[in-house]
């Protein structure tokens, strides 16, 4: 963007180098962070798996919020899902922590099947305070010991660590590793997702429901699928939580956590990847270089979305229109065209 | 059968003050289509200006109860409708042409920002009122006992809400806010300056819900920061459940929920009560979106 | 052969009957225009036919298929493509990316194929891309594939929707007002369009109120008036008709 239009092959290829350096130096931090013995490195090695537990969460937010334009505030019910379903099958059953990463998922999948199937059609701001109501009763249900699953407010305690490859993750270093490389794993996945002809179909809900309808698109199928796959998502992140935490309990899927999941996709850049990460980041990071400042944390939230809203509506950063790579022989016949009209 | 009537009483105080903070949802949503996220911390708001004069300050010993409340009364609801006029000049005013989402987000917002200022402002712990500021007196009607707070909280509300309905059907002001609530379009063509109903609505809705703080600051003699959610969310319901937009539907819709769930508490749980407003919630609006009333207005969802 | 017919079909809005029994059939294969005063229910019968709307009373078949009471998105899969009175492009989305949306429901790749890209998907996205850009070359409008569809002039976003609706495949196209507020060079062009879409075996069938137009495009005429269907013929049996007379002189309309 910055270097035009004439250059815009090898600027591209700019920025795909600076991004691998980038991300090759954002793994190489706990080496670095270790050869520097820095005495707060596991502190910081644990605020980035938050960081990156939240962009997983967002992320998975973002196909819902982001890409099919539903107002959903309920994330954090589905979060529990998945949290609950890994501790129970851990706790009762012993099942180690990653086998129960698709129980968590289909588990959290299916709630939102559920629940999304009446709702879905519904307005946007009725959609919204329909899914604070389900994320409310998930949050009652959860603390009244439901099915006797839960543990009540006091939750469940003891969950195991996850096992890779025969390597028990504890350390703050393996938790960083194992919640990145989920959130690279994420991205490259529902950028694909996104691509297709399932996102597009999503984009033309987002931009105009009833047109979509009419081009072809089963708008309710491709609403509730989403709403599922996002769903399903933020389950699977539920696992991680849990077994990084070792004890869960109703405070922490909180409606306040459902707006800081959904504040993070509005603040970085509804229905771009990148924008969402750059959110998790500000949303999860910036309050902890203020620490003293930890009541104002909530307090700058709201005021930022307010000027958000007033400022720059559709986020840091943006999605742009999809660069498609036309076939031959059209690529050499309309070489892209981007005339201002 | 006694307790069944005094839980019924019970169920009527707690409603009455629900529909209050739902007038405010009411109205606003009728005349711009969207949910002030913000009204329930407008209530809190209220709650803790109240605490001011009547904790704090302790006005009861001084000015005796009647003269106390009714001052301090005065205080809230002009402090509240100032907040509320804040609110829409900052937060909705410049959204009013953009898209439905830009408002609401704005809306959840302002009340996040609203919320946390009340919590750095008084704390996060739990504020009492003074607590022997109405005499502990209890009549027995019908071979009931009726303490005088409820009675008083009860009859507050109900007096508000007749001086509010009287206004709405009976001034010319209040026919301007009922015109733009059916069609702001029509309303403006028919000579109504609907940026002044919007003030308007932003400022009768806030002292409203601010009043509904003091109330329940009273009645029950402890505040907190965050109770404006539970109560906002509740006072929602009970505006879907009347018809949103529909001011007579909100003040049946309140009461209806305070009497469906002191009545839950009471025979069915406990601990499940809470969640009996967001199941009215969804199925009104799965199965009836507009609302228990006749609808007046077919609103397309 | 009938492509189209509708039996019966009535349709009122909360006491004002806006389509009143009309049955009607569409030859395979023709350009049928379908005219009348503002207000005859032209559009709702467009919006029945598409199930945007869905009638109180009567039946639409379409190749011999009942489509009475079924979805937008299914009637679009059954060969039936529109496009709007109001133009309703994603005028966000790229001229492509609109287009694109018309090839949704030809196309098969779920998520599962999506989420990991099969082979089988990138392969079908590939061709995709084909078939959008031909149907772009077909309008004109190939050229202007990466801009925002919001930023093209008037006419051709007029020419993007029909390059959208053909997108789907129809073996009907329903056109409502397509000349509405082109200039006189861009109706001529639109003209030629509808022409080679009837080329490609596509029966095409369209409101307009530019009698010229319809009189020069169309090989049949419908004429509606208060929701009732009172002339058809061919142009010239329509423009001598008392009945079509006495409607538009009434209504004061050229």
């Amino acid at each position: 963007m910055i270097w035009g239009n004439k250059s815009g092959v090898q600027s591209r290829s700019i920025v795909q180098v600076l991004s691998a350096l980038g991300v090759g130096l954002f793994l190489a931090l706990p080496a670095l962070l270790a050869a520097g013995g820095l005495r707060g490195a596991p502190y910081i090695l644990d605020l980035l798996s938050m960081v990156g537990l939240y962009a997983l969460l967002s992320l998975s937010l973002n196909v819902i919020l982001g890409l099919a334009g539903m107002f959903h505030m309920g994330h954090a019910a589905f979060f529990a899902v998945g949290a609950y379903a890994t501790a129970n099958l851990n706790l009762t059953y012993g099942w180690p922590i990653l086998a129960t990463l698709p129980v968590a998922a289909l588990m959290a999948g299916t709630l939102a099947f559920i629940v999304a199937l009446p709702v879905i059609h519904l307005r946007g701001d009725y959609l919204l305070i329909v899914t604070i109501g389900i994320v409310e009763i998930v949050k009652i249900a959860l603390t009244n010991d439901i099915f006797g699953l839960t543990g009540g407010p006091n939750g469940l305690i003891g969950i195991a660590r996850p096992v890779v490859f025969g390597h028990r993750i504890s350390q703050p270093r393996d938790f960083f590793y194992l919640i990145w490389i989920m959130v690279g794993i994420t991205m490259i996945l529902f950028h694909w997702l996104e691509n297709s002809r399932f996102g597009r179909a999503l984009k033309y809900i987002k931009e105009d429901t009833v047109a979509a309808e009419g081009m072809g698109v089963n708008t309710t199928a491709h609403k509730l699928m989403a709403f599922v796959i996002g769903a399903a998502w933020a389950g699977m992140a539920g696992t991680i939580f849990a077994s990084k935490m070792r004890t869960i309990s109703p405070d922490s899927f909180t409606f306040g956590e459902s707006v800081i999941m959904f504040t993070i996709v509005i603040l970085g850049g509804s229905g771009h990847q990148k924008g969402v990460l750059l959110g998790a980041f500000l949303v999860m990071g910036l309050p902890e270089l203020f620490r003293d400042f930890q009541d104002m944390r909530l307090l700058a939230y709201g005021a930022a979305l307010v000027a958000m809203m007033i400022f720059r509506p559709q986020g840091l950063w943006p999605p742009t229109p999809t660069q498609y790579r036309l076939p031959d022989p059209y690529a050499t016949k309309y070489p892209r065209g981007d005339k201002p009209c | 059968m006694a307790h069944f009537i005094e839980q019924i009483i019970y169920g009527l105080t707690v409603g009455s003050v629900y529909a209050l903070i739902a007038l405010g949802y009411t109205m606003v949503y009728g005349v711009m289509k969207l949910i002030n996220f913000a009204h329930g911390e407008l209530f809190t708001l209220g709650a803790f200006i109240g605490f001011v004069f009547l904790g704090t300050l302790s006005w009861g010993s001084y000015f005796g109860p009647a003269l106390a409340i009714g001052l301090t009364a005065i205080l809230v609801a002009g402090s509240t409708a100032l907040a509320g006029h804040f609110l829409e000049r900052v937060a909705y005013r410049p959204l009013r042409h953009s898209d439905r989402l830009a408002a609401v987000v704005s809306a959840l917002g302002a009340s996040i920002f609203l919320q946390n200022v009340i919590m750095v402002v008084w704390g996060a712990q739990y504020r009492a009122f003074n607590a022997s500021l109405l005499p502990t007196v209890v009549w027995r009607i019908f071979g009931q006992s009726v303490s005088l707070v409820r009675l008083f909280v009860f009859l507050t509300a109900v007096i508000i809400m007749l001086s509010l309905y009287l206004f709405i059907n009976r001034t010319r002001l209040g026919l301007a806010i009922r015109a733009a609530a059916i069609d702001q379009g029509a309303a403006r063509l028919m000579g109504v300056d609907v940026s002044r109903v919007i003030a308007l609505v932003f400022v009768i809705g806030p002292a409203l819900g601010g009043l509904a703080g003091l109330l329940v600051g009273i009645y029950y003699g402890q505040i907190n920061f965050n109770m404006g959610q539970m109560y906002g969310l509740k006072a929602f319901t009970a505006a879907v459940i009347g018809g949103i937009g529909n001011i007579p539907g909100a003040m049946l819709g309140g009461l209806l929920l305070g009497l469906l769930e002191t009545l839950a508490d009471a025979y069915v749980s406990g601990a499940w009560k809470d969640a009996l407003a967001f199941v009215a919630l969804i199925s009104i609006l799965i199965f009836r979106p507009t609302g228990i009333l006749p609808e007046r207005v077919a609103e397309k969802l | 052969m009938l492509i189209l017919s509708l039996a019966g079909v009535t349709k009122t809005f909360g006491g004002l009957v806006a389509v009143a029994g009309v049955s009607l059939g569409v030859e395979r294969g023709q350009i049928v225009g379908l005219i009348g005063p503002n207000g005859a229910g032209k559009t709702t019968v467009f919006n029945i036919i598409t199930g945007a709307v869905k009638p109180d009373d009567g039946h639409i078949f379409f190749s011999g298929r009942n489509l009475t009471g079924l979805r937008p998105h299914r009637i679009v899969a059954l060969g039936i493509a529109r496009t709007f009175q109001t133009i309703r492009l994603f005028p966000r989305l790229t001229v492509l990316d609109n287009v694109l949306s018309g090839c949704h429901c030809r196309l098969n790749s779920g998520v599962m194929a999506s989420l990991l890209r099969l082979p089988s998907q990138r392969l079908e996205e590939r061709l995709v891309l084909q078939r959008a850009m031909s149907e772009l070359e077909f309008v004109g409008l190939a050229e202007v594939w990466s801009s925002p569809a919001g930023s093209l002039a008037y006419g051709d976003q007029r020419r993007l929707e029909i390059a959208r609706a053909l997108a789907t495949e129809p073996k009907l196209l329903i056109l409502d007002e397509p000349a509405g507020g082109m200039n006189e060079q861009e109706t001529a062009n639109l003209m030629g369009l509808v022409a080679r879409i009837r080329d490609r075996d596509i029966t095409v069938m369209l409101i307009e109120h530019d009698m010229g137009f319809v009189m020069r495009v169309c090989h049949r005429v419908l004429v509606m008036e208060n929701g009732s269907l009172i002339a058809q013929g061919t142009p010239r049996e329509v423009r001598s008709d008392p009945r079509v007379i006495e409607a538009y002189l009434g209504q004061g309309e050229d």
